[in-house]
């Protein structure tokens, strides 16, 4: 298995660091034909106004919102979730609209509001997830395909729509690997 | 609970502005057109380094209303400098909302032998260094980021890649030491020991190392990724220069696709005149500001 983790800029080495602790090969992607042959992609953290700007600038919106459309995994993480949107409140900067959400980005306030917690995640086992928030977003609003997979005092932070997933958090800023594997297993058998 | 200001989240932002450009904006304006450019980041302040060195005299942190301003202007992280040694300044900061704190060089040093102890603050703190051991020096003193001192405000790249060089050197080195090496080496370069011998592990430092200093084309940009840094400060060398917008996209470009030289090519074309330059050998040695601090 091969997952693509998208270096534009951001937290991609954290991706490719976790991806390698479950024991997958993984590639950076800057280019449309660093697309080719992937089972699954991620969108890591980072900031988001610039990843839309780049991934415009060198012609990598149109391949990627096909591949999704044919329904190649993706996994957003933070930047990467607000990019999978459909709706982005308050902003009007391309994105890859592939996920029927709506999302709010720093939705709890500028660095001083970032912060770690527990949360209670049923698609996981053994425990609650440690969700790392940084000038995180949060998902106001979801489609009827939409699935909620965890949420921070009434506010969607985690949520799947077939083989997408958004997390406004960072599981590649922690050790532990489930959010990933969770991921992995939709890449091996999408849909 | 929810736990704020912990290390990870300090860090955590600096690791998400990884492999982007932060540009030093002095406007509303001018941070209007580094976010439209790409930045992943923009510094506020009063004046850029090039400024600071001309005028002369004591440079302060910038007018909060200054920053604010700034604040409101774009979405993406906003950075400020204090005065090294300057908690007050840092205090301010922190009040006003700031996302990151420069404890910084450019301006004029408030304490000549204590920097800030940056553990006491919610707000992450990025600073200067030279070289490994000033490095790990910022770091326990709580840095949750590290940038090459460089010669802010000269345009002129040679002292950034000094000290990048210097600082993968001596990590190389530390990497290849035997165990009971790394007490003498850790004296030597006047740095903690747990933090000499984390490096000598992991290969790297502990925290995300930005370049800064001088950067002032795509191609400084380029090199300073290659040569291992994770990401890019510019600071006179937007603004200063001919076409700011056209520049300033350019060298996100570069940050980005710093190993493609095709690319490379490409963006550095037409970008009209960079920054005027200043040979190193002509700023006398009270004006380097990279000497300030320790």
């Amino acid at each position: 298995m091969l997952i693509g983790v998208l270096a534009m800029q951001g937290a991609f080495r954290e991706h490719q660091l976790m991806l390698s602790a479950c024991g997958v090969d993984s590639r950076q992607v800057r280019k449309p034909e660093d697309l080719n042959g992937l089972d699954g992609l991620i969108i890591p953290g980072g900031e988001s106004t610039t990843i839309s700007k780049l991934l415009a600038d060198y012609g990598l919106f149109e391949p990627l919102k096909l591949l999704g459309k044919e329904g190649m995994p993706v996994f957003g993480t933070c930047a990467g979730a607000i990019l999978l949107a459909k709706e982005i409140e308050d902003s009007s900067f391309e994105r890859l609209r592939l996920m029927d959400i709506r999302v709010k980005r720093n939705a709890f306030g500028r660095q001083l509001e970032s912060f770690e917690e527990d949360l209670e995640m049923p698609v996981l086992t053994g425990g609650p997830f440690r969700a790392v928030f940084i000038r995180a977003p949060h998902i106001t609003g979801t489609g009827p395909k939409v699935e909620a997979l965890a949420s921070y005092g009434g506010r969607v932070v985690c949520a799947r729509q077939g083989s997408l997933l958004a997390a406004a958090f960072h599981p590649e800023l922690t050790v532990d690997r489930r959010l990933h594997e969770y991921f992995l297993n939709i890449s091996k058998c999408p849909k | 609970m929810a736990e704020k200001g912990t290390w990870t989240v300090k860090t955590g932002l600096a690791e998400m502005l990884k492999g982007g450009v932060i540009m030093d904006v002095t406007t509303p304006e001018q941070a209007r057109i580094a976010e439209e450019a790409g930045a992943c980041a923009v510094m506020a302040l009063e004046r850029v380094p090039a400024d600071i060195r001309a005028d002369g005299g004591v440079a302060r942190m910038a007018d909060p209303a200054i920053i604010l301003k700034i604040m409101e202007a774009v979405t993406i992280p906003v950075m400020a400098k204090v005065r090294i040694g300057h908690f007050v300044e840092a205090q301010i900061l922190q009040e006003l909302g700031v996302d990151y704190i420069d404890e910084s060089e450019v301006l004029t040093p408030a304490d000549e032998q204590h920097h800030i102890n940056k553990h006491g603050f919610g707000v992450p703190f990025v600073c200067g260094a030279r070289d490994l051991g000033e490095a790990l020096r910022r770091i326990a003193e709580g840095a949750a980021m590290i940038r090459t001192k460089g010669e802010p405000g000269t345009g002129n790249v040679v002292e950034a890649v000094r000290h990048i060089r210097l600082v993968t050197g001596e990590i190389r080195r530390l990497a290849n030491m035997p165990e009971e090496e790394l007490m003498s080496a850790a004296k030597k370069i006047g740095a903690p020991y747990d933090l000499v011998v984390k490096v000598a592990s992991d290969g790297r430092l502990p925290v995300v190392n930005f370049a800064a200093g001088g950067i002032a084309t795509p191609a400084d940009a380029a090199m300073m990724m290659q040569l291992g840094c994770d990401g890019i400060f510019v600071g006179s060398g937007i603004f200063k220069s001919k076409n700011p917008a056209a520049r300033a996209h350019a060298i996100v470009a570069a940050t980005t696709y710093y190993n493609d030289p095709k690319i490379l090519a490409e963006v550095s074309k037409d970008l009209g005149e960079a920054m005027p330059g200043l040979e190193i050998a002509a700023i006398t040695p009270e004006q380097r500001m990279q000497d300030r601090g320790w």
